[in-house]
Formats: structure tokens, sequence, C-alpha cells
């Protein structure tokens, strides 16, 4: 089986899915993540699609999995570089992307995650996002 | 015709996931070759790969034959995907969006019906399923 591989860019981990990936390279993309996100504390999971020709829904599912299970380990994930023959073909399956943020391209993503923690006064890595974040919620 | 491209009937046996993937693959290069637009192209091969997945989930396995046709005025690809697995004992269940034994989104059989031009579904149970979608050049 082949399997997709995972990227650290500073805070945070970049997937560029190549390949034209099998229902169990999909499940085991989605467990390896969920591994590299607990071992490296990333904040950030940016998975770019743009080679992909389609999404159908066992990887759309896979998608929504992955965005669900970063939140809870305290990560973003954005999911970057859909075609537009390939967000036409989602909506016409019927596939709504629960959950899921999109950018355009890995770039905007990575602005995307930024803007994102920068807002989220709970980001307790930056000391001084401790303070406005204390400050936010005191009285 | 297109010199060089062989536009005869294509069969993928499916009997495991990287069959599924064969099959994605093998529409891929016919719905090219038979020049369908990038949109329908993608449309066909997101049908073919949810309805080759039910092929080998619920049907046990079986087979994808994909074949370039014409109607005198438009070319096309139409794909049979065929298994002697249990069958579907109510179509219209199943052909319902959300609807899923297997703890799906439930949307492969509904979602692939509007992604193609034809669908038909020739099923009974205890006799296999056979689904013929067709995508027409336009
Ligand atoms: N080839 C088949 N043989 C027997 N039953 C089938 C076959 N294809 C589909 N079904 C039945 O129809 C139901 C609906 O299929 P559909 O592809 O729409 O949803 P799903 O496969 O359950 O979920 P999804 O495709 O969204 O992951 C299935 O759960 C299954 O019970
Ligand atoms: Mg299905």
């Amino acid at each position: 089986m082949e399997r997709v591989p995972i990227l650290k860019i500073g805070d945070i981990l970049l997937v560029s899915i190549q390949i034209d990936m099998s229902d169990q390279t999909a499940v085991t993309l989605q467990e390896d993540l969920a591994e590299r996100i607990v071992a490296t504390g990333c904040h950030g999971v940016i998975i770019d699609i743009t080679a992909l020709d389609i999404v159908d829904s066992f990887v759309g599912r896979m998608l929504s999995t992955i965005a669900s299970i970063s939140k809870v380990l305290d990560a973003e994930t954005v999911v970057v570089g859909m075609r537009p023959a390939v967000a036409i073909t989602l909506v016409e399956l019927g596939l709504s992307l629960n959950g899921i943020r999109t950018a355009l391209n890995v770039e905007r993503g990575m602005e995307l995650i930024a803007a994102t923690r920068d807002d989220d006064p709970g980001y307790d890595d930056d000391p001084e996002g401790v303070e406005s974040g204390t400050a936010a919620t005191s009285p | 015709m297109t010199a060089g491209v062989d536009l005869g009937p294509k069969t993928q046996a499916i009997g495991s996931d990287e069959d599924v993937v064969r099959v994605r693959q093998l529409v891929r290069t016919v719905a090219v070759a038979a020049k369908l637009s990038l949109v329908d192209q993608t449309k066909l091969v997101t049908a073919a790969s949810e309805l080759a997945r039910n092929t080998l989930i619920y049907g046990g396995g079986g087979t994808a034959e994909v074949t370039v046709v014409e109607d005198g005025r438009r070319r096309g690809v139409r794909i049979v995907f065929a298994d002697s697995g249990p069958g579907i004992a109510d179509l219209d269940l199943a052909l319902t969006d959300g609807y899923t034994t297997g703890g799906g989104l439930g949307l492969g059989l509904s979602g692939s019906r509007r992604l193609v031009d034809d669908f038909d579904i020739q099923t009974a149970p205890g006799e296999g399923t056979r689904i013929t979608v067709t995508k027409w050049s336009r």
C-alpha cells in the first residue's frame, strides 16, 4: 500500500496528496496525521489537493474526519487547491464538506491558520497571546 | 474516430480497493479518449468510484466494463458494474440520499445517479446487481 507523506513546516503539517489514494491509503493517512499532530504539537494542518482530479464520498468523508480529529487535538485543518471541476462535482454528488475550511492555495491556507490562531484567546503557546487571552476573559 | 486510440470495450475486475483505483484510472482514460469535457470526465470518474466501491463492499466484488458508445449525434462513455452479491431488496430506499446499511454517507447511489446522464439498475434479492451508467458528450 502506498503512503502519503506528511511534512512539518514550522508549526504546520503539510500533506500534499499526489497519488490516487486507495481507501486503505486514505484511512492510514487519517491515522498518521492524528499521531503526527500529537507528536509534533503542531497547531495547523494543510491538506493540498491540487493534484486530485476527483474527490468522492470516501475521500470527502476522510477530509471531514481529519478536520474534526485535528480540532479535538487543538489544530486547525485547511484544505487547499480544490479544482473547480471537483467542487462542481462534489456539490452535485451531495457532499457537504462539513466543518472543512478551504483556501485557494498553500500560502492562503497558512495565512488563514495564522489568523485563526491569533483570534483564539485560548491559544497559549505564544507568551503574549496568554496575556491578551487572560485580559479578554477578565472583567 | 481518433487514430491510435483503442475505443473498444475494456473490463476491470473489482476485488480489492486497489481495483477501485484501477476502475477510476480506466474510466478517466476512456473519458479523455472519448473527448468528454473536463467537468463531465470528473463527474463520470467520481460516479464510477462510488459504484465500484459499492460493487466491492456490498456486491462482494464483480466487474466494471467501460465502452465508448455513439448514438449518431453524440459520443459517450458507458460503464456496466456487475456483481453476483445479495442484490438490493428496496431499490427506492437504496436510492434515497443518506440511506446506508454500511455506515457510509448514503450518497453513492443517489449521488452518482445525479452525476451521469443515463442510470439503470437491474437487481433482485439473491440475484446480484447490475448498474449501467452513461455520460454523453455535449
Ligand atoms: N452492489 C450492491 N449490492 C447490494 N447492495 C448495494 C449495492 N450497492 C448499494 N447497495 C445498498 O445500497 C445502499 C446505499 O448505497 P450508497 O452507495 O448510496 O451508500 P453507502 O455505500 O452506504 O454510503 P456511501 O457510498 O455514501 O459511502 C448501501 O448501503 C447498500 O445497502
Ligand atoms: Mg456507496
